[in-house]
């Protein structure tokens, strides 16, 4: 399984994704970790590049809305819309279900347990189940 | 607490169930300890403690447009807050204007937008900068920031020799862990040395640089991390500012420090003391510092950060309270305490107000600053100070035995050892040998549904684009010119490029036009990737 875990927008805390992106490491897949600062574009180019199988997004300046949506748009307009989005970082509840409206599988808030992480990644990555 | 295997410090330091004289006893106290205000400050720098003036009580703040903010920091001072700190949007900490494609998401959100002096004057109307310090989390960026600062001084009418605040203006920890570098590390340090110059010569009560552990700590390090790798940082910035030709005692005492305190009671005051010890050494032993003052290791700290948690919010302002004390026990100069509400959004003038209150009822009601280093000549407290400063020094050693921090830094070294720790941590908690409550015990099911956050206004973004439009409009667009060429000139010579900044910013050219420009004269720094 190929895992693209990304940091969209300026944010620079970066600790989240590097734990997550070695859990998953650790659990067997591959993880490509884009580092800092990337743009929704370059974001889907790297998920098209590397054939992932899923992608996460690390977002913790409140901007994960609007980055969301654009990522999305990315990916479908790159051919990769297929691929399922997941999302972590500092997300206020009531941004769950906007983001889940975008289109993103799931979303994981400051404080998820990293198996929780690891198992959804591991399900989505292999095509299902969806909600 | 009894299912406990191992009794260690979060830094893997031992912990007995007891200590005595055997561990601690005071036979070397005059040389190694000392009375507070006495080399090698072990005990605080200063002789009366916290009697004279409390420490400074400085909430990190910061939104929207500067006016917004201005707002908030007029509420915070009419409460009692001593100090302002400002929080300054991404775009602003990486040099970007607000109207910059690459701003779009983030105006405003982290903290206020700056693009202009005419922003950073909105943001202190009715306030005098000659009677109130201001510090700065800005890195990258900072030179531009202490520019606008000193113009808006001058516009005041303020004698620069008077006022006094502090840019965190501290680049290394941001390539390792923070992330809001910009320009390689030989630019970037260049620009540091230059603020380090030009606040000696001008500005000599303003703190050039606040060299910052608090992000590696946030970043995953373990307290001995944080405090061997802020020192080495300072060791860094102090041989390029005498590779300079600045005489020592001409600029270490507008260095300070920034840290976090994290929740382990005794580990974090120990840290803050065997920081003093050590730094003073450094300071007159291996750079011949004369001057007392430049022995003198001066710092301001968060409490709250990685260890405020989203599950049962409120416990967070328990959290943050036991840091706050755990500070003044360690001899902090400034701090601000996080609110509760920090894991999701920026505070709520309501959270922001109890998070002061904490200080407040520390400082007013306790009596617990009425004494200095109340701990001292405590066998564990001073036990665990020199553990403490055994393993910094140590660590300290092993980094420059591989060349020091730039080198560890640009292959990615540091940033291995803090995520090795970030991971490591990560699993105690989840196989339940670390404790967090709410997070891995005594939950409760959706806690966090009601909250009421904070919401960033979205009109603000548009507001603040079109007045930096209006700027880019009406100013005098061949001064702006004449402005940049100058600073353009500069970077290809040795001088000193504050000067130049200032005229720029007070020909309002943009931040991020002076960034840009930097930027192609730079370059930018390329991050090593580590997971």
């Amino acid at each position: 399984m190929r895992i693209v875990i990304a940091k969209p927008g300026l944010d620079g805390h970066d600790r989240g994704a590097k734990v997550i992106a070695r859990a998953l490491a650790d659990s067997g897949a591959e993880v490509i970790y884009t580092g800092l600062r990337q743009t929704p574009e370059q974001i889907a180019a790297t998920v098209v590049q590397e054939d992932a199988d899923v992608v996460g997004l690390s977002m913790l300046s409140g901007a994960h809305v609007s980055l969301s949506r654009k990522l999305i748009a990315c990916l479908h307009a790159q051919g990769a819309g297929e691929v399922p989005v997941l999302v972590g970082g500092a997300i206020p509840p009531a941004d769950v279900e906007t983001l889940r409206a975008l289109g993103v599988s799931d979303v994981f808030p400051t404080g998820s347990p990293l198996s929780e992480v690891v198992a959804a990644f591991m399900r989505y990555g292999r095509g299902g189940p969806q909600r | 607490m009894n299912e406990k295997r191992e009794f260690t410090t979060p830094s893997g330091i031992p912990r007995k169930v007891f200590y005595g004289p055997a561990d601690w006893n005071g036979s070397r106290y005059g040389e190694h300890v000392s009375d507070p205000g006495v080399f090698p400050f072990t005990r605080g720098v200063k002789h009366e403690g916290y009697r004279r003036k409390l420490w400074t009580m400085r909430q990190y703040s910061g939104f929207g447009t500067a006016q917004e903010s201005n707002a908030r920091y007029r509420y915070l001072l009419e409460q009692g807050q001593t100090g302002l700190s400002v929080a300054l949007d991404l775009p602003t900490q990486l040099g970007y204007d607000s109207d910059d494609p690459r701003a779009e998401e983030e105006v405003g959100r982290v903290g206020v937008a700056i693009d202009t002096l005419e922003d950073m004057e909105r943001l202190f109307t009715g306030i005098r900068l000659d009677e109130i310090t201001t510090s700065f989390t800005i890195n990258a960026t900072a030179a531009v920031l202490l520019a606008m600062y000193v113009s808006v001084a001058k516009r005041q009418g303020a004698d620069l020799r008077r006022i006094s605040g502090t840019i965190q203006n501290d680049i290394l920890k941001e390539y390792v862990s923070r992330g809001t570098w910009i320009y390689p590390v030989e630019a970037s340090l260049r620009l540091i040395v230059d603020t380090i110059e030009y606040c000696a010569n001008e500005v000599p009560r303003f703190n050039a640089i606040s060299v910052a552990g608090a992000h590696f700590r946030d970043a995953g390090a373990t307290a001995v991390q944080e405090l061997a790798f802020t020192l080495l940082d300072g060791v860094t910035y102090v041989e390029r500012c005498l590779a300079r030709g600045l005489p020592i005692d001409s600029f270490a005492s507008n260095i300070s420090f920034f840290f976090y305190t994290h929740s382990d009671f005794f580990e974090e005051i120990a840290k803050y003391r065997a920081a003093r010890r050590i730094w003073a050494n450094v300071m007159r032993e291996r750079f011949s510092a004369q001057d007392p003052r430049s022995w003198a290791f001066r710092f301001g700290l968060v409490c709250g950060g990685s260890t405020l948690q989203a599950e049962q919010p409120i416990n967070n302002a328990i959290r943050v309270a036991y840091e706050a004390m755990a500070s003044i026990f360690g001899g902090a100069s400034s701090i601000f305490t996080a609110a509760w509400d920090e894991p999701f959004a920026i505070p709520t003038q309501q959270s922001a107000e109890l998070a002061l209150r904490t200080q407040q009822i520390l400082a007013f009601e306790t009596g617990s600053a009425e004494v200095a280093d109340p701990l001292g000549g405590s066998y564990y407290v001073e036990s665990l100070t020199d553990a403490t400063e055994r393993e910094v020094l140590a660590l300290m050693e092993e980094v420059e035995a591989q060349g020091g921090m730039v080198p560890c830094i640009e292959r990615g070294y540091i940033q291995q050892l803090i995520s090795d720790e970030a991971y490591q941590r990560q699993r105690r908690l989840e196989s339940g040998e670390e404790i967090i409550v709410g997070v891995n015990r005594f939950r409760t099911e959706d806690a966090t549904r009601k909250l009421e956050l904070f919401q960033v206004d979205d009109s603000s973004v548009h507001r603040q684009i079109e007045s930096l439009r209006a700027v880019r409009q009406r100013r005098d667009e061949a001064r702006a010119k004449r402005a940049l060429e100058a600073l353009l000139t500069a970077t290809g010579s040795e001088e000193n490029l504050m000067p130049p900044l200032i005229e720029a910013v007070e020909s309002l050219c943009t931040l991020g036009e002076i960034c840009n420009l930097l930027r192609g004269v730079f370059g930018e720094f390329r991050e090593p990737i580590v997971i």
